[in-house]
């Protein structure tokens, strides 16, 4: 992480579709009076699902909406960093985990494809504004290792080979579906099941045929039951 | 009240008391940085850690826990602190070592240096090496104006200025931007800051993020000789200590005072000292020729006396300044007395208080701490954010306490706090039983009602019309009884009330300050003292003969025949009398500059010249005069109150209103006297007011 500020070039301004404009009401209803200022991440949140970047307009658009003072709309969103603050890739900006398990699981790679598919700094735009890429702490799905993130979408299980198809599929306007990309089902063991694996578990003959032995002691016995 | 046993002190304090305050009580001292007493509790610096048990089995931040919170113990014995335990240690200076990552060692050349909380923890509760290695962090410094200096570097994000901003000055400026190692104070966009008490963050700031821009480089804190005094800026009187090195003020601090002004001042209080040092009248000056030429006080004195001789009495006035002291209004009006002269005021902005009323009608009786007791508040024709911005923070923090209803009549302008507007002028105040009974209500419904009349509301020409009413306002909602005098005169000059206390008002057939310019303008009157009198249309007083007292080559020194060079208020000590009549001394804290005397000696010595030599020698023979006449004048700090009487006694009164809106006699916050008008820190405030005022305008 680094010092977050906003972005030098601003759009002159910002306005919420028809849509959004509907659902930030509704969103904004949700909080008792007096407590609007709670509205101001998921509108923020929103407002960069629009734009594609929280922007200066949109900040001071959504302080007055809210009735907050525009600083503190700009804590929050200089807080959190999934508030991007400078342009990105108008087709995807690829997050990529590069925290310990999945820089463990080959991250590195998959921030080498992102140099050399996109830009070689992150925040960088690729040469036709498509795509851009920046390296983020923990997603959370280390048990799909190494993953990538775009927007609200995660995709795992990657390897620079399945990186650069997932590039190709948004650059052709058909991205994978989000999810493991090795055929895994979700974060199911891979290669499938060790253990519970004796199918009598499965069909209810084993039903009530678990019985403690009489002679067992109350707790911790070393005779396995 | 709950019980708790702090190193080894048993000590009973109320249960939602935090431990930290408990530990005091104790007499046990504790650390800490983003603790304040007037502020909200961050808890972010974690200095002030102790061990407790009946709590947390870990070090807890003692400003962020309640006594209530923790347990007794097994046998119901008292829970127990510990501030000087081992843990108790370590913690502390794990805590200083951490702050320390990322603070510079740049002591040497920081202006805090001296007066650092963090310097002075670091010597008493930390280590003597750092084992950090790495790089420290670097940040950019921010402007937010230009009298707070920012070397954001030194940074250890108490939030202390961000909290005051907040919830103290009312304006969300200052806000805590990113998070972690990347966290920094700033404006939005880096704009100045828009408070009149913005100076308060650099007393405030436990480092040296946040210093004086003025200041800046010149003096050390051991080096100056601090002198307890008090405020002239406005009415207020705010309780202040004058650092100054040799002949120079180099700066301006708040001091204590919990019945005016808490620990707060204004920016003008705060910043004005460079207005000491520039324009200063520091010798006498005859006009000959039409020019001022530098003379000498035997020849000064010589052609005052030329002219005054020459005149007869009811042709002589004298008008008394917004920064004059009791002591020299009582001098000059003694001097009058004694040449005959009845043409004598001190109210410059025309106001229509007087002290034959009563005191109870020119004073703000409820007492800026009473403030804190109001439970409804009308203002009627004043702007108390600029008038008097730290009387204004009380209102703020009486409206933070909750349920206080606030009523406007005048203009519309932000005072940091919601209120509802109920009108511009008079005929609202009339209006108030049918269109506005609203109000009515709430004012009737309150215990504690307080009615603050505002300068602008009484200086003008219906002025004793609109302050009878707001008397009736007060006596009808029963905002006067004998336990509560809710009718409260928002002065806005620190003269004004002592002057009144003293009568310096137009005798029996004498002219006020209109009269006196007007008939100067048309010859009525020959010779007029001016007793750094600068607020007055000095162009219009015609061919009369200018003798000007004072401080400062301002508006009066220009248009002077004769100046007398006087003491500014740092220079002389000098009594002043509050807004809610409290009388204070200023000391002199360094020396005139010049030939310039104090304004008193300048008045004896004039009186000796012109033949009418006042009975006094000396300031305690002037003092002890002053006090035989006004005897309340002695009383230094107290509070002679008013008679309620007299408030219902001119609610009888009555008189034509006007239809004309309230206007603040303020008119820009920064320039409202003569040293004010020669500080260029001052200057460069109103210039940046002015833009965002048009800015504001613009939208």
């Amino acid at each position: 992480m680094a010092v977050r500020r906003l972005h030098h070039e601003q759009p002159p301004s910002f306005a919420w579709t028809a849509e959004n404009a509907a659902w930030a009401e509704v969103v904004i209803k949700r909080y008792p009076p007096g407590r609007q200022a709670s509205a101001v991440i998921p509108l923020l949140w929103r407002a960069q699902e629009q734009e594609g970047w929280v922007t200066k307009p949109a900040i001071e658009f959504i302080a007055e909406q809210l009735g907050m003072a525009y600083i503190r709309v700009l804590e929050v969103a200089t807080f959190y960093t999934m508030f991007l603050l400078q342009p990105v890739g108008k087709k995807a900006h690829i997050q990529v985990c590069g925290t310990t398990p999945c820089q463990l699981r080959g991250a590195e790679d998959l921030i080498k494809v992102c140099k050399s598919r996109i830009a070689a700094h992150p925040f960088e735009m690729s040469p036709d504004g498509a795509f851009s890429w920046e390296e983020v702490e923990c997603l959370g799905a280390c048990v799909n290792a190494p993953m990538v993130q775009v927007l609200k979408d995660t995709y795992e299980d990657l390897t620079p080979d399945s990186l650069n198809a997932l590039i190709d599929g948004f650059a052709s306007g058909n991205p994978p579906a989000p999810g493991p990309q090795n055929g895994r089902q979700y974060s199911a063991a891979e290669g499938g099941e060790t253990t519970l694996t004796d199918p009598s578990l499965y069909d209810g003959s084993v039903v009530g045929k678990y019985k403690v032995p009489a002679d067992a002691p109350a707790e911790g016995g070393d005779k396995p039951a | 009240m709950a019980k708790l046993i702090v190193d080894g002190v048993e000590i009973e304090v109320a249960p939602e008391a935090t431990l930290l305050q408990a530990c005091e009580e104790a007499g046990a001292e504790v650390p800490r940085f983003c603790f304040h007493e007037r502020l909200s509790i961050a808890g972010n610096c974690r200095m002030c850690l102790v061990e407790v048990k009946g709590g947390p089995p870990k070090p807890t931040a003692s400003c962020a826990m309640q006594v209530k919170d923790l347990r007794p113990g097994p046998n119901g014995e008292p829970p127990v602190v510990l501030t000087k335990s081992p843990m108790v240690k370590k913690a502390r200076e794990g805590v200083m070592e951490f702050l320390l990552i990322n603070h510079p060692l740049d002591c040497p050349i920081c202006d805090q240096g001296g007066e650092c909380d963090l310097q002075d923890q670091a010597m008493a509760y930390g280590v003597d090496s750092s084992r950090f290695a790495e790089n420290k962090r670097a940040v950019e410094d921010k402007y937010i104006g230009p009298l707070v200096k920012t070397i954001m570097t030194r940074c250890i994000h108490c939030t202390r200025c961000v909290r005051f901003t907040t919830e103290v000055a009312g304006v969300t400026d200052l806000g805590l931007i990113g998070r972690g190692e990347d966290a920094e104070i700033t404006t939005y966009l880096e704009q100045a800051m828009s408070s009149e008490l913005q100076g308060n963050v650099i007393d405030l700031c436990p480092v040296g993020a946040l210093t004086s821009k003025p200041y800046a480089y010149q003096a050390r804190p051991w080096e100056l000789s601090k002198t307890e005094s008090v405020d002239v800026m406005d009415a207020v009187g705010s309780a202040i200590r004058v650092d100054a090195r040799g002949r120079e003020v180099m700066r301006i601090m708040p001091r204590l005072n919990e019945a005016v002004n808490e620990e707060w001042i204004s920016d003008k209080t705060r910043f004005v000292w460079d207005g000491l040092k520039t324009q200063r009248l520091d010798r006498p000056y005859v006009k000959t020729g039409g020019r001022l030429k530098p003379a000498s006080w035997g020849e000064a004195f010589q052609a005052v006396k030329a002219k005054v001789s020459a005149t007869s009495a009811d042709r002589i006035a004298a008008l008394g300044g917004d920064l004059a002291s009791v002591e020299e209004l009582y001098a000059l009006k003694s001097l009058m007395t004694a040449l005959g002269s009845p043409h004598t005021d001190a109210r410059q902005d025309g106001t229509r208080l007087d002290p034959a009323l009563g005191r109870a009608t020119y004073l703000f009786n409820p007492t800026i701490e009473g403030i804190e007791a109001a439970d409804a508040i009308i203002i009627i024709g004043s702007d108390p954010r600029h008038e008097a911005a730290v009387l204004n923070a009380r209102i703020r923090k009486r409206w933070r306490m909750g349920k206080l209803p606030i009523f406007v009549i005048g203009e519309p302008l932000n005072l940091t706090y919601p209120y509802t507007y109920l009108g511009a002028g008079p005929e609202t105040l009339s209006e108030l039983a049918g269109l506005h009974s609203h109000a009515l209500e709430a004012l009737n419904g309150a215990e504690r009602p307080l009615v603050l009349v505002g300068q602008g509301a009484i200086a003008r020409p219906d002025g004793l019309a609109v302050l009878s009413a707001a008397a009736k306002l007060a006596v009808e909602i029963g905002a006067v009884t004998d336990a509560w005098n809710g009718f409260a005169v928002l002065h806005t000059a620190a003269s004004r009330v002592g002057a009144l206390d003293v009568g310096f008002v137009p005798g029996p057939g004498g002219r006020d300050t209109a009269g006196i310019v007007a008939a100067a303008g048309e010859g009525a009157l020959d010779v007029v003292f001016l007793l750094g009198a600068d607020e007055i249309d000095t162009a219009a007083l015609g061919n009369a003969f200018v003798v000007y007292i004072g401080s400062h080559g301002d508006a009066g020194a220009h248009r002077a025949d004769v100046i007398l060079p006087g003491a500014a208020y740092t220079e002389k000590s000098g009594t002043y009398v509050n807004t809610e009549g409290r009388v204070q001394m200023t000391a002199r804290a360094t020396f005139p500059p010049g030939e310039a005397r104090e304004d008193w000696a300048i008045l004896r010595a004039l009186s000796d010249v012109l033949g009418k030599r006042l009975p006094f020698d000396s300031l305690s023979q002037l003092r002890a005069k002053l006090y035989a006449e006004v005897p309340h004048l002695a009383a230094v700090d107290e509070i002679q109150p008013g008679n309620p009487g007299d408030v219902a006694s001119l609610a009888a009164i009555g008189g034509a209103l006007d239809r004309a809106p309230f206007t603040s006699t303020i008119k820009d916050f920064y320039l409202t006297n003569p040293i004010a008008r020669a500080s260029a820190v001052m200057a460069e405030c109103s210039v940046l007011a002015k833009g965002s005022l048009e800015a504001a305008a613009a939208e």
